[in-house]
């Protein structure tokens, strides 16, 4: 998983049928510093994220599993919201 | 598997239902020279690690859901092992 920020979301209206309804976020990763690190992308919402939060996301095939039984063509979802993070 | 160190802990209230009492570690890679790889990465701890520890972590599906105990969780990384030493020769 990766610390991320909600940066934007992502409106379309032609998509594979197993993403209707599901809210597509633009999530910038963040590195333990909070500096951005790496190319904003695009994530699932399963959690009900919004602009300018922080979050986690997962990636790979697990990023379909928040959805389950539907199985929506995902390779990255956001799964938390971040209370706070603390490093050292 | 990566080598990598312990640098903090996540809180996370609102998180996936599958996640609930796991332990969220950010873990930065290392090279096996000890030298920070790559950026840093959340991984649900398996084995009890605190920061500053050198650990184990897998970073792939699978590896981790079953690192959780948990079916078809959703998770990518977990950390499985507390390193103790690693004996490293950089012979080609």
């Amino acid at each position: 998983m990766q610390l991320a920020r909600v940066v934007g979301e992502v409106v379309a209206t032609i998509k594979d049928p197993n993403l209707s309804g599901i809210t597509m976020l633009v999530v910038q990763p963040i590195a333990a510093s909070g500096e951005d690190t790496g190319r904003a992308l695009v994530a699932l919402d399963s959690i009900g994220a919004g602009v300018g939060e922080h979050v986690f996301f997962v990636r790979g095939r697990e990023a379909a599993f928040p959805f389950y039984p539907a199985e929506p063509p995902a390779d990255a979802t956001v799964i938390g919201i971040v209370d706070h993070w603390s490093v050292g | 598997m990566q080598i990598a160190e312990v640098v903090g802990t996540v809180v996370s209230t609102q998180k996936n239902r599958k996640l609930e009492g796991a332990k969220l570690l950010l873990v930065q890679p290392l090279s096996l020279e000890g030298t920070p790889r790559g950026t840093t990465l959340l991984a649900i701890d398996s084995v009890g690690a605190g920061v500053g520890e050198k650990v184990l972590v897998v970073i792939e599906g699978k590896a981790a859901g079953d690192a959780l105990g948990r079916k078809a969780a959703a998770v990518d990384a977990a950390v499985i092992g507390i390193v103790d030493a690693v004996d490293y020769q950089d012979t080609p």
